[in-house]
C-alpha cells in the first residue's frame, strides 16, 4: 500500500511539536551536528588522510541526494565543483525563494521546523569550510522570516552558531535576507545578484558558475531549503543507509505538494519513486482522487513550469529486466513512479515536486493563460527572447480568451514559444516556453477549435467588425 | 636627451598558445587569450575567433571596451565540439577526421543549441557555424523579437543612418510582421540628463549605456526600472544623468533610444563628412571625428585609440566646439599699422612689414606669447623666429581640475610640444611676467601674440600701448587682437593640419575638415613665409615636409615621421 514516508516532516504536524529550539532539542535535534564535528581525520588505504569536512561530503555524495530546488542536480557533485583554492571565502545561500507556482513545501519547514533547516545548514556549512551562511527568502514569506529570524537568534544563544561553535573551534554565521517579491530571485545567479543589492538580473554562464564566481565573485552553493534538509539526516543515518530509501539514481524522500481538483490536496512526503503520479492523486493515503463526478483531464507534475502530461498519454520507459537486458513497457501517465527519471523519460520533469490536477471542468486555453500571464509578469526582462516572448504568447492567449482568436494561433504560439526556449540566459526561458508548447502540442485541437469558433463568429459578423483586442493582461 | 620613438600600439604581448578550430567550415588558428575589454587576457571567445576569420557576427549588447552582458541573444551561433570517447580521446570518422557533435538542446535533441558568440570561451577542435541556417533562424527570431515591440518609426529617428536595428533587419529582417498584439507603451522624449534624450520605445534593452556609466565611468545613476518587456532604461529616481560622460552612450547605443541634445535633429548623418581630427580641450588629446557639411561643424565624435582615450571622450571637450561656428571669427587681415585697403594685397604687405620689423629688431627687443593651443610645427617655426631675434617666449598655462578617466587638469592641448620645442620653460607662464617688465622698462619693444588675450595675462592695455610693434594672430577677437597693430587671422584646428603632443607624449596628428574662415590662413603657411624673409631659411612648404624637419631639428621628435604617426599617433619620450 502506498503510504507517506516522513523523514523531513516527520516532528511537523505532530501535535505539541513547535518551532522554538527546546522543542527541536527534545526530538533529538542537534545531535547530527554533534555527530559531524566529533568526527575526526580519518586514514585512507594510500596513506592519504580524509578531513572530516571532506567524509561529510563524501557521505552526502554516497547518499545520492539531488537537489530538491527544480533541476534535480546531485548535491554531493555541485559541493564537488566548488573551487576550493581560489583562497577567496565560500559562500552558502539556502534558496528559500519557494515561487514556481504549485509549490508549497518550504514553507512547511520554516514554519513549522526552523531548526532543522539551520542544523542542515550548518552541517553543510561546516562540511564546506563555510563562514557566513544566508537565507534567501521570498518576500511573500513574511511569518516565515520572523520565525527564521527568531530561530537563528535561539541557535546562536546555544552556540550552535557563532563563534568557536560547540568548542569545535568553527565559526558560523547565518544571515537572513528577504527577496521583494519575484519569482526570478529563485534561479540561483539571480538570486546572487539580489543578495549583491542589484536588481535580480541572472548571470551568463559561463563564467559565472556559482561553485566558481558566486556570492561577491567567490564560489558559492546555493541549495534549496528541503534539500539542506536532507544532509542533517543523511549525516544522522549514513549516506549509504539514506540511498536505501527511494529507488536507484532517485533516493531519499521527498515532499510533493499537490493542489488541483483533488479532495485532498496537500503536501505528502513519499520516498522517490516509490508511488507513481495516479497514487498520489487517487489513493486515500494521498489526494483521494478527483471530485465526486469529473475525469481527468490533465497533469502538471512537477511546478508549473513542467511540461503538462494528458489524461490517458501513454510512454514508452525503458526497464530493466531480470536478466539484465533493457526492454521497453509502455506506461500509462499515472503509472509513472513519481521521481526524477521516470518524469523526465517521459518528457516532462519533477521539478520542484509540485502536482497540480485538472478535471474535465478546466478550460485548457484559460489555464494555459493563466500560467502565461504569471510568466510575462516575471519574466525579468533581461534577455530578448524572453523578455519579448513572454508578454507576446500571454498577450496571444489574453486575446483568445477574450473572443478573438485564430485558428492559426496555435502554430503561432508554438512557434514563439520555440524561439525563446535554450536561447535564453537563465532557464526561465524553458519555464516560460515549456507549459505553451507542451499545452499547445497535447490539446491542440482546443485551440484551434476556439480559434476557429471565433474566427467564424468574427466573419458572421460582417466586415464591419475589425479585430477589437480587449485590454491586453499587466496593460 | 635619449629618444626613442615607439610606434606600436600596444606593448609587444608574450606569445600566447594558438588553438585550432573551424568557423564557417575554414580551418584557422586562433589565440587561446585575447585581451578583454580592460586589456585582461580572457580566454578567447567564439565571435573573436570569427572575427579573426573575418566574419562579422550580428550583435547588439556585446561592445569590446565593456564588460559582457550577453542579454541581446543576437549573437548566438550554432556549433559543434569534438566526440570524445570513454578514453577521453577524440572519436574519429572513417576517414580519419575527428568526429564532431553538433550542440543540441539537452531536452529536445533534434532542436540545435546556439551558445552566445560574445561570451563563449573557443576550445580545442571546436566548430562554429555562424551562416548555417540554424544559426539564421535564432537570429531572425532575436530580431522579430526586439522589433515587435518598437515603434519602427525610422523616418523621424535620429539615429536612422547609423542604426544597428536597421542594418541588421535589411539582413535578418521580414517585411511584414506577423505580431498582431498591441504593443507595448514606453516613454518618449525622456528628459534624461542636461545633455541626453532617451526614447524607452526604440531602447532595446542591451545595458550598453549602463555598463558604459557604471563600469567605465563609475556612476551608479542609470538603470532598468520595471520588468520584463516593461523594462525601461532611467536615472535614479530624483537624480539627473548628468556625469561628464554621458554623451557617450550615445554613441554606443547601438539604437536611436538615446540621442544628443545638441545634435539631434541638426543633421542628417549620411550627410555629414568625417575627418580624423582631436579634441582641443585639453591635455589627453582624445581622437575625435568631426562631423561636418558644407563648411559647418556639426558634432565631434570620439575615435578609437587605445594609447590615448580608448573610444570615449568627456562631455565638456565634445560640445566645446561651437566657437569654429561663431559669426565674429577673425576673418580679415587688420591692424592699426596696416597700410592697405584691399584684403587681396592685405598678406603679402603685412607679411612684408612683420619681416621687417623682426629683420631690423635689436637683440633681446623682441617677445613672443604662443599658445600652447597651437600645433608642434606652428611653434616650431614661431621657435625659429623668436631664436634669430634672441626673444624671450612663453605660452599661457590653463589649469582645470581634472579626473580619473580622461579629463586632464592641464586645459592646453599641446602644453608638451610647447615645452619640447621650446616655446615655454618647465614652468609655464613663468617668462610672462618677464616680458611685462620688459614692456614696461622699454627693453621690449615688438611683441608677437599667437591664439591667447595677453592682457587677462598680466600684459594690460596700459602696457600694450607702450609697445612699438603689436602684432597678434588669432580667431576670434579680444582685447589684444583689438589693440593689434598688424592682426592676422589664423584657423581653428579643424580648419587645418598640424600635430599636437598630450600629457603623456603622445604625439598625434588632425586632419582638415572645414575650409579657413573668409582671408583666414593655416599659421604655419604664414609662418614658413616670416621664417624665410627672416632667416632665409627654407622647405618647409608642406605640413608633412614642416614635420619631418621639426623632428630632425627638435632632438625630442628624432625618428618620428609624418606618415609614422598615423591615425593613432606615436610615443615620444618626454
Ligand atoms: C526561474 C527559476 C526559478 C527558480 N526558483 C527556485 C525557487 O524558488 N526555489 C528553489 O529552491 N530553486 C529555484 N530554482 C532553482 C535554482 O536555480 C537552483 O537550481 C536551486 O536552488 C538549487 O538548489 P538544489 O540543488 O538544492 O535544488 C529556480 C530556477 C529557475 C530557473
Ligand atoms: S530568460 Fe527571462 S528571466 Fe531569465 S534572464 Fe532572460 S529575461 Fe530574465
Ligand atoms: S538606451 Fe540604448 S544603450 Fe541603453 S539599453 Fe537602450 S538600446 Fe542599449
Ligand atoms: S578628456 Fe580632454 S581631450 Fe578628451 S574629450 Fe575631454 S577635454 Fe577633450
Ligand atoms: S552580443 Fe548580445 S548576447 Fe552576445
Amino acid at each position: 500500500m502506498p503510504e507517506q514516508y516522513r523523514l523531513i516532516l516527520k516532528n511537523i504536524d505532530q501535535s505539541g511539536y513547535t518551532p522554538d529550539i527546546e522543542c527541536y532539542l527534545r526530538h533529538g535535534g542537534y545531535e547530527p551536528l554533534k555527530k559531524a564535528f566529533a568526527l575526526t581525520s580519518k586514514d585512507l588505504p594510500e596513506g592519504k588522510k580524509q578531513t572530516p569536512q571532506e567524509q561529510i561530503r563524501q557521505e552526502v555524495l554516497n547518499s545520492g541526494l539531488r537537489g530538491r530546488g527544480g533541476a534535480g542536480f546531485s548535491a554531493g557533485m555541485k559541493w564537488s565543483f566548488v573551487d576550493r583554492k581560489s583562497g577567496k571565502p565560500i559562500y552558502l545561500i539556502c534558496n528559500a525563494d519557494e515561487s514556481e507556482p504549485g509549490t508549497f513545501k518550504d514553507r512547511q519547514i520554516i514554519h513549522k521546523d526552523p531548526h532543522q533547516l539551520i542544523e542542515g545548514m550548518i552541517i553543510s556549512c561546516f562540511a564546506n569550510d563555510v563562514k557566513l551562511a544566508y537565507i534567501y527568502i521570498r518576500g511573500e514569506f513574511p511569518q516565515g522570516a520572523k520565525i527564521l529570524i527568531k530561530a537563528l537568534a535561539e541557535a546562536r544563544a546555544k552556540n550552535f552558531l557563532g563563534k568557536n561553535i560547540l568548542g569545535s573551534g568553527y565559526d558560523l554565521e547565518i544571515y537572513i535576507h528577504r527577496g521583494a517579491g519575484a519569482y526570478i530571485c529563485g534561479e540561483e545567479t539571480g538570486l546572487i545578484e539580489s543578495l549583491e543589492g542589484k536588481r535580480a538580473y541572472p548571470r551568463i554562464k559561463p563564467p559565472y558558475f556559482p561553485a566558481i564566481l558566486g556570492l561577491y565573485m567567490s564560489p558559492t552553493i546555493v541549495n534549496n531549503v528541503e534539500t539542506l534538509c536532507h544532509v542533517k539526516h543523511i549525516i544522522e543515518i549514513t549516506g549509504g543507509a539514506y540511498a536505501k530509501l527511494g529507488t536507484p539514481n532517485n533516493t531519499g524522500t521527498r515532499i510533493v505538494s499537490l493542489s488541483g481538483q483533488v479532495k485532498k490536496p496537500g503536501y505528502y512526503e513519499i520516498e522517490v519513486g516509490k508511488v507513481t503520479i495516479g497514487e498520489l492523486i487517487n489513493h486515500p493515503n494521498f489526494g483521494g482522487g478527483l471530485l465526486d463526478g469529473r475525469t481527468l483531464k490533465a497533469v502538471i507534475p512537477g511546478g508549473s513550469s513542467a511540461k503538462i502530461f494528458k489524461a490517458g498519454e501513454k510512454f514508452k520507459l525503458k526497464k530493466k529486466s531480470a536478466d539484465g537486458t533493457m526492454t521497453e513497457v509502455e506506461t500509462d501517465m499515472l503509472d509513472l513512479p513519481y521521481d526524477f527519471d521516470s518524469l523526465q523519460a517521459a518528457g516532462s520533469m519533477s521539478g520542484s515536486s509540485a502536482i497540480i490536477v485538472m478535471d474535465d471542468s478546466v478550460d485548457i486555453v484559460e489555464a494555459l493563460a493563466n500560467l502565461s500571464e504569471f510568466y510575462a509578469h516575471e519574466s525579468c526582462g533581461q534577455c530578448t527572447p524572453c523578455r519579448e516572448g513572454s508578454l507576446w504568447m500571454s498577450k496571444a492567449l489574453h486575446r483568445m480568451t477574450h473572443g478573438h482568436g485564430r485558428k492559426q494561433d496555435a502554430d503561432y504560439l508554438l512557434n514563439i514559444a520555440q524561439n525563446i526556449q535554450g536561447r535564453t540566459i537563465c532557464a526561465f526561458g524553458e519555464a516560460c516556453s515549456w507549459p505553451v508548447l507542451s499545452f499547445i502540442k497535447k490539446f491542440k485541437d482546443e485551440f484551434e477549435t476556439k480559434g476557429a469558433a471565433d474566427e467564424a463568429r468574427q466573419s458572421s459578423a460582417g466586415p464591419t467588425s475589425d479585430m477589437k483586442i480587449a485590454a491586453s493582461p499587466n496593460h | 636627451m635619449s629618444t626613442q620613438a615607439t610606434t606600436e600600439q600596444k606593448p609587444a604581448p608574450p606569445p600566447i598558445e594558438k588553438i585550432k578550430i573551424k568557423v564557417d567550415g575554414r580551418d584557422i588558428e586562433v589565440p587561446k587569450a585575447m585581451p578583454d575589454w580592460q586589456g585582461k587576457l580572457q580566454p578567447t571567445t567564439m565571435l573573436q575567433a570569427c572575427q579573426i576569420a573575418g566574419i562579422d557576427v550580428p550583435h547588439y549588447c556585446y561592445h569590446p571596451k565593456l564588460p559582457i552582458a550577453g542579454n541581446c541573444r543576437m549573437c548566438l551561433v550554432e556549433f559543434g565540439t569534438p566526440a570524445m570517447g570513454p578514453d577521453r580521446k577524440p572519436v574519429l570518422n572513417p576517414d580519419g577526421t575527428s568526429k564532431i557533435l553538433r550542440s543540441v538542446l539537452p531536452y529536445e535533441p533534434s532542436t540545435p543549441r546556439g551558445a552566445i558568440a560574445c561570451a563563449t570561451p573557443i576550445s580545442p577542435g571546436m566548430e562554429i557555424y555562424p551562416n548555417s541556417p540554424a544559426t539564421k533562424v535564432m537570429r531572425e527570431a532575436v530580431l522579430e523579437s526586439l522589433l515587435i515591440n518598437h515603434p519602427l518609426d525610422c523616418p523621424i529617428c535620429d539615429q536612422a543612418g547609423e542604426c544597428k536595428l536597421q542594418e541588421y533587419s535589411v539582413d535578418y529582417g521580414k517585411a511584414g510582421s506577423r505580431f498582431i498584439e498591441p504593443k507595448v507603451h514606453k516613454p518618449k522624449a525622456v528628459d534624461l540628463g542636461p545633455r541626453i534624450v532617451l526614447d524607452d520605445e526604440r531602447c532595446i534593452l542591451c545595458t550598453r549605456c549602463i555598463r558604459f556609466t557604471k563600469d567605465v565611468v563609475g556612476d551608479d545613476k542609470l538603470g532598468v526600472v520595471n520588468r520584463g518587456s516593461y523594462n525601461s532604461i532611467a536615472a535614479y529616481p530624483g537624480t539627473t544623468f548628468d556625469n561628464n560622460y554621458t554623451l557617450n552612450t550615445v554613441d554606443i547605443c547601438p539604437v536611436g533610444a538615446l540621442t544628443s541634445k545638441d545634435f539631434r535633429f541638426k543633421m542628417r548623418v549620411w550627410f555629414l563628412k568625417e575627418t580624423k581630427s582631436l579634441c582641443t580641450s585639453c591635455g589627453t588629446g582624445c581622437n575625435t571625428i568631426v562631423g561636418s557639411r558644407e563648411e559647418v561643424m556639426y558634432r565631434y565624435e570620439p575615435r578609437e585609440n587605445d594609447a590615448v582615450n580608448s573610444t570615449w571622450m568627456c562631455d565638456s571637450g565634445r560640445l566645446n566646439y561651437k566657437w569654429v561656428n561663431r559669426e565674429d571669427r577673425l576673418s580679415k587681415v587688420q591692424g592699426s599699422k596696416l597700410k592697405v585697403q584691399s584684403q587681396e594685397k592685405a598678406w603679402s604687405v603685412a607679411i612684408r612689414d612683420i619681416s621687417e620689423i623682426l629683420r631690423k629688431a635689436a637683440a633681446g627687443s623682441v617677445a613672443f606669447v604662443a599658445s600652447a593651443r597651437q600645433t608642434n610645427e606652428e611653434l616650431y617655426l614661431l621657435k625659429k623666429l623668436a631664436t634669430k631675434s634672441n626673444a624671450i617666449t612663453d605660452s599661457v598655462p590653463r589649469i582645470g581640475e581634472g579626473d580619473r578617466l580622461l579629463l586632464n587638469a592641464d586645459r592646453n592641448p599641446n602644453s608638451t610640444g610647447s615645452r619640447l620645442i621650446g616655446i615655454s620653460g618647465e614652468k609655464m607662464g613663468s617668462n610672462l611676467s618677464k616680458i611685462a617688465e620688459g614692456i614696461r622698462s622699454g627693453s621690449i619693444k615688438t611683441l608677437i601674440v599667437f591664439g591667447e588675450d595677453v592682457t587677462k595675462h598680466g600684459i594690460g592695455a596700459d602696457l600694450l600701448a607702450k609697445l612699438e610693434n603689436l602684432i597678434v594672430s588669432d580667431i576670434l577677437p579680444n582685447a589684444t587682437t583689438a589693440a593689434a597693430h598688424y592682426l592676422l587671422p589664423g584657423c581653428a584646428h579643424v580648419e587645418k593640419r598640424g600635430s599636437f603632443v598630450n600629457v603623456k607624449g603622445r604625439v598625434q596628428r588632425f586632419m582638415q575638415a572645414l575650409q579657413p574662415k573668409g582671408n583666414a590662413r593655416a599659421e604655419w603657411e604664414f609662418l614658413h613665409e616670416l621664417v624665410f624673409n627672416v632667416t632665409g631659411q627654407n622647405g618647409y612648404v608642406t605640413i608633412e615636409g614642416l614635420f619631418n624637419q621639426m623632428s630632425k631639428e627638435v632632438p625630442a621628435f628624432n625618428g618620428v615621421s609624418w606618415a609614422g604617426l598615423g591615425d593613432a599617433g606615436v610615443t615620444i619620450q618626454i
